[in-house]
């Protein structure tokens, strides 16, 4: 019978039916369900890794030990990832690893817009890219004959529009492996210069061979219709030029994006009299028609940013919009995301803005508090960032500073990559403060478990890093927890620490208020009589406070009776609200 | 009959995966094919969420979103979130809308002011508007939760499948103990 599976849960199953053995996957949007999806097949080892090259390593380890396996991750987390997978190229496997990375056009959830394809060619390793939930499925089974017929790693390339979008799916059976045997082999796994230089070779030669493999491989399909237009595309791109233009063209859809076939395109294109490459980010097909000096249309059509649909293809290739209505004269006011009401970053983040300090950001729920009203946050680059490049800072402006500024990071993003940026703090004298909002929890991606929770992926008790200790262990000798709930003791504790000339941790410590186990109060209630709207309690921001007939009103449907906002208002006007 | 779009808008928070997984199954059972796509991440703090819902009695779906001019409904859980979504409407396409009105920061904070009469403007403006207070009806069948289900109540009366074919689909989709309420919940917005 066919499912309606999510792109992400469809890799996880094909992951399961090839018999993949063990997945290790940091989180991140859109890749995140895969591995989610994974860990609840009993017959697959799942973990969650402290960071993205952790959880590569683990699968070239498994990999090279006979068991096929996976690691998966969002484009900017194979950034992280990329010391390995580049060497990993030259090693090679044993068992099948395949890779999977999910890119973000259109940044729904993401720091940047960057083109994944452009670390396959880099790296030389083959890269699929599915178009549907049965592709995701399908290719990922592929990935690992590529990956043992070709040893190498393969990579799975998917987007927000592939990896979260439920399309029909036909399950099967769990492919049983053996482990395979292990056979020491330092010419190929052991790379230093003499074995790498003579693995450097066997890659070259791979990379012919796979394009080969490429010209006549069956997942890169023409279909011919309209030979008037000629469309060159793959995964998503694929999906919106079928559905603007139907019989009007025909498609050759690469199923492989790296290495791609040279002789399939030229002989494609010389069926059709005007030609398009339909992709969306970089130009990377494009630029490899022209190297091999086939005309096409590219990036002269479409743009290098954000995402295409089938009404931008259906635009600039035939020329036709669909005619839409629109209220006239009503300005509709944006509703960009906010951070939940009880959100525990939100105390925290009102008393940097009342300090006026210079706050170095980081990847998580906390981003928003660089929304207004809060608007606390002055940089955010990439994850485990703020706490490095508050150290830069510091030294750049000089230690008057250092007591004006702080770094925010979230637990799970500590553990990432701010504990070596906190050693490079305590080891090179720096006297820099570095905040962490612990909230038990990795929370933008939706509540994964991370090694400062104290449970596995599967839910099981397991040894929880003490940040204190681990603070404390690198060097940092003064270490605070406060309840950001409590302004009072948040403003004092941050005052105190600021004011030190030495390094300092605050811990910023309560769990997520959409944790299941978090119990919530009885919402608040806005005495009517005693609120005079003077608006103070807006200043945090919560979206459970608004103003009707100039006074405040709590919305008894979200409100969670965090207490933040009654420690706002002068009037005694915010009451608790009564226990049921 | 050509693909059907719908799309369901929102507040992240409010429910609207659930609600699209509900129709997508209701007609997936149905034997079509279905796309549905979501957002997860950020956008789902608090801000505008859209999913989208597309179908094909014999027809191959091809793209996962809808763009503007192409939903024959669009189901939104808040006016606001109508108002914004409207162009996405297909020509003579129907929306059913919550009544239910929630503040976004930049109305909260002063910055922008929240439109009023959106009802009227959108009926003004040649829509098929079916309006209903889904957060009553919520309330009724017992949880304020449950605003998703009795808008998918009211959406299913212009759908071609049966109402038993939907309570069967509402038993596989949501959590058991929260079966009976769920079921209500559809009924409250089907009879309507």
């Amino acid at each position: 019978m066919k499912k309606l599976m999510l792109g992400n849960e469809a890799v996880a199953r094909g992951l399961y039916e090839a018999g993949c053995r063990v997945v290790s996957s940091y989180p991140g949007t859109p890749s995140t369900e895969i591995t989610e999806f994974a860990a609840t097949y009993d017959d697959m080892y799942s973990e969650w890794a402290p960071n993205e090259k952790v959880a590569m390593e683990v699968a070239i380890g498994a990999s090279i030990g006979g068991a096929r396996s996976f690691c998966g991750m969002k484009h900017v987390g194979l950034n992280v990832a990329a010391d390995p997978l580049y060497t990993a190229s030259y090693t090679g496997v044993n068992a099948g690893m395949v890779i999977a990375v999910a890119d973000d056009p259109g940044m729904h959830s993401s720091q940047n817009e960057q083109d994944s394809r452009h670390h396959a060619i880099a790296s030389k390793v083959p890269m699929l890219e599915p178009s549907d939930s049965e592709e995701c499925l399908a290719f990922a089974k592929l990935a690992y004959e590529i990956s043992e017929q070709f040893d190498v790693p393969c990579m799975l390339r998917l987007s927000t529009r592939i990896s979260h979008s439920r399309s029909l799916v036909e399950t099967s059976d769990r492919q049983e492996l053996e482990l395979k045997e292990y056979k020491k082999d330092p010419q190929k796994y052991v790379m230093m210069p003499a074995m790498a230089r003579g693995r450097h070779a066997v890659v070259e030669e791979r990379t012919r061979k796979l394009t080969q493999w490429a010209e006549t491989a069956s997942i890169n399909r023409v279909e011919m219709g309209d030979t008037r237009i000629g469309i060159i595309t793959s995964g998503a791109s694929y999906d919106y030029a079928r559905e603007a233009l139907g019989d009007k063209a025909s498609y050759l859809k690469l199923g492989m994006v790296n290495p791609l076939p040279v002789e399939l395109i030229r002989n494609f294109a010389a069926q059709c009299d005007t030609v398009y490459v339909v992709e969306e980010l970089d130009d990377i097909i494009e630029t490899h028609c022209r190297k091999h000096g086939i005309q096409v249309h590219g990036k002269d059509t479409f743009s290098l940013l954000g995402e295409i649909n089938q009404s931008i293809v259906a635009e600039k290739i035939l020329g036709e919009k669909k005619e839409y209505v629109q209220l006239q004269d009503v300005e509709i006011p944006v509703r960009p995301p906010v951070m939940c009401a009880g959100c525990p970053h939100r105390g925290l983040f009102y008393a940097l803005k009342r300090k006026k300090v210079y706050v170095s950001g980081d990847i998580g729920c906390y981003t928003l508090g660089a929304s207004a009203p809060l608007s606390a946050i002055d940089a955010c680059v990439c994850m485990g960032a703020s706490v490095s490049s508050l150290h830069g800072y510091n030294i750049a402006r000089g230690e008057e500073q250092a007591h004006k500024a702080v770094a925010v990071i979230g637990d799970s993003t500590f553990i990432h990559s701010g504990i070596t940026s906190l050693i490079d703090i305590a080891y090179n004298k720096g006297i820099s403060k570095v905040i962490v909002l612990d909230n038990s929890i990795t929370g933008m991606t939706g509540h994964q478990q991370n090694p400062t929770t104290g449970y596995t992926i599967k839910g099981d008790p397991t040894a929880a890093v003490s940040l204190e200790k681990l603070a404390n262990a690198v060097g940092i000798n003064r270490v605070r927890v406060v309840d950001p709930y409590n302004l009072e003791e948040t403003m004092r504790v941050i005052d105190e620490e600021l004011a030190v000339d030495e390094p300092s941790m605050i811990i910023s410590r309560r769990p997520c208020a959409l944790l299941k186990y978090v119990k919530h109060n009885p919402p608040f209630k806005v005495d009517q009589d005693k609120c005079i709207g003077c608006k103070s309690c807006l200043s945090i921001g919560c979206p459970a406070i608004s103003i009707h007939n100039k006074k405040a009103e709590i919305s008894q449907t979200q409100c969670v009776g965090c207490n933040v906002c009654k420690q706002l208002c002068k009037f005694g006007a915010i009451g608790a609200g009564e226990v049921q | 009959m050509g693909v059907k779009s719908i799309m369901i808008v929102g507040v992240g928070g409010q429910g609207t995966l659930l609600a699209s997984k509900l129709l997508g199954n209701a007609l997936l059972s149905r034997g079509f094919d279905v796309k549905v796509s979501e957002v997860h991440g950020m956008s789902q703090r608090g801000g505008s969420v859209v999913t989208y819902v597309r179908w094909g009695e014999n027809e191959k779906v091809y793209s996962p979103v809808i763009e503007k001019g192409e939903a024959d409904v669009i189901v939104s859980f808040e006016q606001l979130e109508a108002a914004r979504w409207l162009p996405y409407l297909k020509k003579g396409g129907k929306m059913v809308i919550n009544t239910q009105c929630m503040d976004p920061m930049p109305v909260i904070t002063g910055a922008a002011k929240y439109p009023e009469g959106l009802l009227d403007r959108l009926e003004e403006a040649g829509v098929d508007v079916t309006a209903i207070d889904a957060l009553s009806l919520a309330k009724e069948a017992g949880s304020e939760k449950a605003v998703n289900v009795v808008l998918m109540g009211v959406m299913a009366r212009s759908l071609d499948i049966d109402y038993d074919h939907w309570q069967e689909t509402i038993r596989q989709t949501v959590p058991a103990k929260f079966t009976e309420l769920n079921l209500k919940a559809f009924d409250l917005g089907y009879r309507l």
